[in-house]
């Protein structure tokens, strides 16, 4: 049998662990909540719905300081433990400014929206996809996502973007998405081939100073906001809030933005497409035809 | 590399002999005292890896449920080869902190304890002699100190796209070096996560895996099961010890459907055509296991996420040599003779509260389990022996930072290898308790204080234990109680 002095040990040493292990010993180890004057909305009671779904932020804050605290911050400021280490920097959930969104610039994004947010991740940057938590975890996190902000209490969310149906791809589709990438001064950012090194690109800061590059088509695959042709859509017709990436939504009409999104695909050398492959075989047999796009080109180019 | 049983080491402090005659001692006792290499290896607690988290910027609590234990986000990571799948996955990219290595050592203070084992009377007698010649008795003996664990140092990741690696030298408490993991990874082959290819030494797809998991006391720190064989056998094999071979595993897009078929060496996942990773081991054979594995997991909505799996492992071992030297030698495992282990598992959520269910059912030709030659006769009443039983385990978090662990286990042998042993022969009961507290979790480094008690009861046979501590007791009917009192500060960094 085990003598009593040591039986005596190992309770006394667990219940130092236990003691110690109670305290929020580290930076970080604890999630704060919002200041309550700033009237955001409570973590007992907010809730997010996506489809069937309903997600609570009191479970969500749990799952919060498990995945999310390391960079987003005790205080979803954005400033966790590894934010200095981390560029892109992390989102500042005190600002309820989001990238990827299908409401209109400036409006808060619906709750799918930050559910597919966190289910997809966003590929350059450090956030991971999260598929690998369930449905419901996802849907908790949105909920807390939600409480850092007093937006959230105040406004809704705006219109969801209608997408029309995709007009087939044609050359002519292409050729006139060209002409707005040219008009439209995308390439100042993104640049002439698309390689994100327009003469602007250097230039550019996020809302919070930071520097940030424009999107280089070239080695891309996927966006940070999807992959699927509605994606691309969704992008410039939404904006991407927090950045210099305008909402394109009162410039754009009928087949435009469609004939943008054809265009853009052209860019992406490294990833096949039937708007690549026509665009490849256009320029194997009008290649004398095209003009550069750039400063010097005329509005209009082809 | 063997360690020293208590009783040696007990002579040893009770001695005042030169240093010469301990070397001496020492050199003779680890050469002689554990005739089971396989389970003196320390058992690679090893599989925590801060290298992702700094690549990554991470939290441990992402990827583990308390570290080394996987969540299901971890496990799609390591499914995928390392990889979240995004631009960050470049075996060339790095953020300026990114140090690709990982150490992890435990410096402890443990007591370990077995009653019924055979030692010298009086205390003090050491050696025989006419004038005072030492009685083999029942008595318990006790150690207790501090103590460091073994060492890891890991690296893993990316060599490119899809081809990933793991390199896992570690070392025992004396700091013998073996390769526990070593191996290279071959990911989404045809673009489909449902092909991937692993080489080298691994540790089998063990739903609930004995290098990931929280205890670390001698014996808390091994699933009995995983070590089992029935007393008497001469089958070295462990389902928790790495394998060296072939895997061909894929899973769906979260993990929740994953399957592995494994070919592996018959040889515990010894190297150089030996039945271990240290030097001195014997010869192994030529012959290839099987290892079958498959699961599926369920989003059990507000309860969380629950995994139940099956697996099978058929394999082979020699029965005797072919030698050199007048049969002094042995050169290579002939007589090959089967066995077969097959269970089930889950691990199972109920919000805050991860049960880990087990069972085994094990099988041994007979050769095997009365270690005897395929070329001789069986002994009277030699039979094919069995085995079953399993544990089953709970986590409880009170959040990411602490868990209460809890194991009871069970091991009866079904049929004994030879019929006129004592029905109990070998059975096994375990009961672990323990509490981690992790007061530094973050992406650059892992600490966790670490609290058990453990007690292991064997019928008979040696108490399967961490260190291979413990001794035949006189009778086989005796109940060996074993227990572990322990206390850790585990680091990884």
């Amino acid at each position: 049998m085990i003598s009593s002095k040591f039986v005596a040990t190992f309770a006394l040493g667990s219940i130092a662990l236990l003691t110690f292990g109670a305290a929020p010993a580290t930076a970080q180890s604890h999630v704060n909540s919002p200041d309550p004057l700033l009237g955001a909305p409570s973590v007992n009671t907010e809730e997010s719905h996506i489809g069937t779904l309903t997600g609570h932020a009191e479970e969500g804050k749990h799952l919060y300081r498990r995945y999310c605290i390391g960079c987003h911050g005790p205080d979803g400021d954005g400033n966790g433990m590894n934010a200095q280490w981390i560029d892109p920097k992390p989102r500042d959930f005190t600002e309820a400014t989001f990238k990827c969104r299908s409401t209109p610039t400036g409006t808060l994004p619906t709750d799918q929206d930050l559910y597919n947010a966190i289910t997809r991740g966003f590929i350059n940057t450090n956030m991971p996809s999260w598929k690998p938590l369930t449905e419901q975890q996802r849907a908790d996190l949105v909920a807390f996502i939600k409480t850092w902000s007093p937006r959230w209490a105040k406004e809704k969310p705006g219109d969801v973007l209608v997408i029309p149906a995709e007009p087939p791809v044609t050359i002519e589709s292409i050729l006139h998405g060209r002409e707005l990438f040219q008009k439209l001064e995308c390439w100042k950012c993104h640049g002439p081939a698309g390689h994100g090194d327009g003469p602007s690109a250097a230039t550019l800061t996020d809302s919070k100073d930071n520097p940030i590059r424009p999107y280089n088509f070239s080695t891309g695959t996927r966006f940070k906001c999807g992959a699927t042709n509605q994606d691309i859509y969704r992008i410039f017709m939404t904006g991407v809030d927090g950045t210099p990436m305008p909402s394109f939504h009162d410039t754009l009409t009928g087949n435009d933005p469609w004939d943008l999104v054809h265009f853009l695909r052209t860019l992406q050398i490294s990833y096949p497409s039937k708007e690549l492959d026509l665009w490849q075989g256009y320029v194997a047999s009008h290649g004398k035809d095209i003009k550069p796009i750039g400063p010097d080109s005329a509005a209009g180019a082809q | 590399m063997p360690s020293l049983r208590p009783e040696t080491s007990r002579l040893l402090n009770r001695s005042r002999l030169t240093g010469l005659a301990i070397f001496t001692l020492v050199v003779l006792a680890m050469l002689f005292a554990d005739a089971k290499p396989a389970q003196a290896l320390p058992t690679g607690k090893a599989f925590a890896i801060p290298a992702f988290a700094r690549k990554y910027g991470l939290p441990c609590s992402a990827c583990h449920t308390a570290w080394p234990e996987l969540n299901n986000f971890g496990q799609v990571f390591r499914d995928n080869g390392y990889q979240l799948m995004n631009d960050r996955d470049s075996p060339i990219w790095q953020n300026p902190s990114y140090f690709p290595i990982s150490f992890r050592i435990t410096p402890s203070w443990h007591r370990e304890a077995a009653d019924h084992q055979v030692i010298d009377a009086p205390d003090g007698c050491f050696g025989t002699s006419l004038a005072n010649p030492c009685l083999s008795v029942a008595g318990k003996v006790t150690q207790s100190g501090f103590d460091l664990s073994g060492m890891d140092l890991w690296s893993a990741g990316t060599l490119y796209k899809n081809i990933s690696f793991v390199l896992l030298p570690s070392s025992d408490p004396t700091a013998v070096w073996h390769f526990e993991s070593a191996f290279i990874r071959f990911d989404n082959l045809k673009n489909s996560p449902w092909f991937n290819v692993k080489f080298g030494r691994f540790e089998l797809d063990n739903l609930i895996s004995e290098k990931r998991f929280l205890f670390l006391s001698n014996n808390g720190g091994i699933y009995q099961i995983y070590h089992f064989n029935t007393p008497g056998s001469s089958n070295n094999f462990g389902y928790g010890d790495n394998q060296i071979g072939v895997e061909l595993a894929g899973h769906n897009a979260n993990s929740y459907t994953r399957y592995s078929v494994a070919v592996v060496s018959s040889n515990e996942g010894g190297v150089n055509f030996t039945t271990d990773v240290v030097p001195g081991a014997p010869p192994a054979n030529r012959s290839y296991d099987v290892n079958l594995a498959f699961s599926q997991a369920f989003d059990a909505k507000s309860l969380g996420f629950e995994r139940i799996g099956a697996f099978a492992y058929i394999g082979q071992r020699p029965t005797y040599f072919e030698t050199t030297d007048g049969g002094t030698v042995p050169l290579v495992g002939l007589g090959n003779k089967s066995f077969y282990r097959v269970g089930f598992a889950g691990d199972l959520y109920i919000h805050n509260l991860e049960l880990l269910p087990l069972f085994m059912y094990g099988h041994d030709n007979a050769y095997l389990g009365t270690a005897t030659s395929s070329q001789g006769a069986l002994p009277s009443g030699a039979q094919a022996p069995t085995f079953y039983g399993g544990f089953i385990e709970s986590h409880y978090y009170l959040n990411p930072q602490n868990v209460i662990l809890g194991r009871f286990e069970k091991i009866n042998v079904g049929q004994q290898a030879l019929s006129g042993n004592p029905g109990n022969f070998g059975n096994v009961t375990a009961y672990s308790v323990g509490y981690r507290w992790y007061p530094i979790m973050f992406s650059r480094a892992g600490v966790a204080l670490d609290g058990e008690y453990s007690r292991v009861k064997s019928i008979g046979i040696v108490p399967e234990s961490g260190d291979g501590t413990g001794n035949i007791p006189l009778f086989p009917t005796d109940g060996v109680w074993s227990s572990s009192i322990y206390f850790g500060i585990d680091f990884d960094f």
